[in-house]
């Protein structure tokens, strides 16, 4: 995670909005004031928020950094975006779970290849 | 309850765990490869931007011998050696067999390109351009993992606990993480390649992934850990500006190549102050650049974020674009301009030497229970030198499936929903804690993590002092009790925070199991670096093992593995 966030060394803050909830439930928005730096990516905000704030939310990602694992792709302001690539900026920013994969909770939608989805597998020879 | 069963069970999917997956259905077993994030992903093989070390010869006359020679060198007489010796002489196969696969080795008239890496005596590294190393490898094997018949990947599905019984593996149980619900996995034989542990630290290169468990997994299992004490740290390691999407040891080749100029908060150079002569070529030891950097903030002469300057702004423009080719617009990408500004560099950790305890046929003490990759300790010593890892995963992954391959033949399935019982009532009962419908306003967990990090990183890090490792232990030790009772939410599916909580659990045992090792090592040698035992102490030539007794951990010690290598004699043999 970014350093800055960890240490608390951030000088402004902006708004995050973020999706909750899973399938079926009424879309609700949650609003979380964050701390943030010159190039504080949205994942950082993210995992600050799920670190510091609440733990019930959700999201999926490995690398942090690396932008390698591909895992932790979301809607930044209604466009597909990678959150570890994504920066903040100053106001408000919206985040969606992905629109084209099957919602699993908040950010994350089901984006495991069919073959190594543990569900599939347990119904094939569990 | 769900239940699957298979022939090998392999944890994690990285590079050491597709290759163990690949080799052990090669010969024969079927294989079940899990891994708690998605399959090829989730660990430190697809981060990997740079180079992989193998006795190739394409560049230079090279031997593995002349790789092995380095590789003890490097390790300050604590290598196992016979690991080392397997880890040098089957490097080159793997290298060519990846190469047969279609990785993408970068390659200059039919030959493949070796770089120098620091530590190595010919340049010896390979590569895939342009810093896509560990995606390309992690492609590879995904695709050949793929393609393979009796291979069978699961992702999210992180494995809490071997099961033994009578003192043989005979399978494990995981979490699924989507549903939070206990899995029974039966297995012949288990193969840990859950990866490394540098997730403990404040500060490091890891995937949400690296808290050590592989380390609690060997240990819980009844398995010894060696070395626990030598983690790597890494003394240039980028820390800001924020920088995505570059491995954070890139720095070091490109300083090495340039000369990049490394400045205190005051913008002067220091490393000079401690007896390393520095003179804008990369010519200081990683020890020592580590050590003046974290003495110069001590000094209170760090960099605005706690680390020190690295500056290129010396060089011209022309030379830097040669030398960083398209880095520098990824650079751009994130706001970093190296001719108009420094960027600011720390140690990070990076790599642990340390890991579970093997013989030659990569097999625990445990019957049918392995492990390969950096979940492996032994044969990097006291150091690492750079570009092994990834050998190493290749090596003892592939030696690990192949060994429980060839074990789990002719075998028949032992399990015992008994021996499992224990485990899934642990895991009931944890789950039983999950609060339902509080509105948050603090992480528990998230908290007891960041406590961690920074306790591993100021008592259990860099600089070691029995004092430090003192309070450090027993600060940890507290933490483990604490984690009993922290509160964390029920929110499913995709409960992270229940995920949270019981990598939480195995960090604390490994961290445990780092600081009580570190405090018994009274001298300096490699990465361990003690400031009140400053000289290696030769009397201490051994390795230390960990394992778990009633419940505690213990120290032993086990004399060093020495292969009785002579150049000569290995060159005539083949
Ligand atoms: C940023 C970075 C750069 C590096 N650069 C280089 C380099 O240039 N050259 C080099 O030689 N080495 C390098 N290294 C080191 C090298 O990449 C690793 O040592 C090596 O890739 C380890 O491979 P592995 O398969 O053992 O582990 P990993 O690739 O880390 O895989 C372990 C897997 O296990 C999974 N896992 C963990 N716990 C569980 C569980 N309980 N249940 C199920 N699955 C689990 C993880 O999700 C992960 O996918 C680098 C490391 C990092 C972090
Ligand atoms: S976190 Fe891995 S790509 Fe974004
Ligand atoms: S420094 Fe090359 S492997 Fe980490």
């Amino acid at each position: 995670m970014s350093e800055a966030l960890n240490s608390g060394s951030a000088g402004k803050t902006m708004t995050l909005r973020i999706r909750r909830g899973g399938p079926g439930e009424t879309p609700r928005y949650d609003t979380f004031e964050v701390p943030y730096q010159d190039g504080t990516s949205v994942l950082d905000a993210v995992m600050w928020i799920h670190g510091h704030v609440d733990p019930s939310l959700a999201i999926r990602y490995s690398c942090v950094n690396a932008n390698a694992c591909k895992e932790c792709m979301l809607l930044v302001d209604g466009k597909v975006e990678y959150a570890c690539t994504a920066r903040l900026k100053a106001g408000t920013m919206t985040l969606d779970p992905l629109d084209n994969k099957e919602l699993i909770r908040d950010l994350v939608t089901d984006i495991v290849p069919p073959k190594e989805r543990l569900r599939n597998i347990l119904a094939e020879r569990g | 309850m769900s239940h699957l069963a298979t022939d090998v069970l392999v944890v994690g999917a990285g590079g050491a765990g597709m290759y163990a997956a690949i080799a052990a259905a090669r010969n024969g077993a079927e294989a079940l490869l899990v891994d708690k994030s998605m399959i090829s992903r989730g660990g430190a093989t697809i981060m990997a931007q740079m180079t992989v070390a193998a006795a190739v010869g394409h560049q230079e006359p090279d031997h593995w011998t002349h790789h092995l020679a380095d590789t003890i060198e490097a390790g300050r007489g604590l290598c196992h050696e016979e690991l080392s010796a397997i880890l040098c002489r089957e490097a080159a196969e793997r290298i060519h067999e990846m190469d047969r696969w279609k990785v993408g080795w970068a390659r200059k008239g039919g030959r493949m390109t070796q770089v120098m890496a620091p530590g190595h005596k010919v340049p010896r590294c390979v590569y895939v351009d342009f810093l896509n190393t560990g995606p390309a490898v992690a492609k590879c094997l995904r695709t050949q993992v793929a393609q393979g018949s009796g291979i069978t990947r699961v992702g999210g599905l992180s494995i809490i606990a071997v099961i033994v019984r009578d003192g043989q593996a005979v399978g494990a149980v995981g979490l699924d993480v989507e549903t939070g619900e206990p899995v029974t996995i039966e297995a012949k034989a288990v193969v840990l390649a859950a990866g490394g542990l540098t997730k403990l630290y404040r500060r490091n290169s890891a995937s949400i992934n690296m808290g050590g468990d592989g380390y609690a997994l060997a240990l819980e299992a009844g398995a010894e850990l060696i070395d626990m004490e030598f983690v790597q740290f890494f003394p240039i390691g980028h820390l800001a500006p924020r920088l995505v999407g570059m491995d954070p040891i890139m720095w070091d080749p490109f300083r090495y190549k340039l000369g990049g100029r490394l400045l205190n908060g005051d913008m002067q150079e220091f490393i000079h102050r401690y007896g390393a002569s520095d003179s804008g070529k990369y010519t200081a030891m990683r020890d020592v650049t580590s050590y003046a950097i974290i003495k110069e903030g001590e000094a209170g002469r760090a960099s605005p974020h706690g680390g020190a300057w690295l500056s290129f702004q010396h060089i011209p423009e022309r030379e830097l674009r040669a030398a960083f080719g398209p880095v520098i617009d990824r650079l751009l990408k994130n706001g970093i301009d190296l001719l108009k500004e420094p960027v600011e560099v720390a140690p990070i950790a990076h790599y642990h030497m340390g890991g579970v305890r093997v013989d030659a046929e990569m097999k625990t003490r445990i019957a049918g229970l392995y492990s390969g990759g950096e979940a492996v300790g032994g044969a990097n010593g006291a150091n690492r030198l750079s570009g092994n890892a990834i050998t190493e995963a290749f090596v003892f992954g592939e030696r690990a499936g192949r060994f429980a391959g060839l074990y789990a033949q002719n075998r028949r399935q032992a399990w015992d929903a008994r021996a499992a019982a224990p485990v899934l009532d642990r895991m009931r009962a944890v789950a039983a804690r999950e609060t339902q419908g509080r509105k948050w306003t603090d992480s528990p967990t998230g908290r007891m993590l960041a406590e961690l990090q920074t306790v591993m990183w100021d008592q259990v890090g860099l600089l070691r002092t029995g004092a430090k490792l003192e309070a450090g232990l027993a600060r940890i030790r507290a933490m483990r009790a604490e984690l009993d009772r922290l509160p964390f939410p029920a929110e499913t599916p995709f409960n992270l925070a229940l995920l949270d909580w019981h990598d939480l659990r195995a960090s604390l045992l490994v961290a445990e199991s780092v600081a009580v090792a570190a405090i018994a090592r009274t001298e300096s040698r490699g990465a361990h670096q003690r400031e009140d035992h400053e000289e290696m102490d030769p009397a201490q030539t051994y390795n230390q093992t960990v394992e778990l007794a009633g419940g505690a951990l213990r120290l032993g010690k086990a004399p060093v593995v020495r292969y009785p290598f002579q150049l000569e004699n290995a060159v005539a043999a083949e």
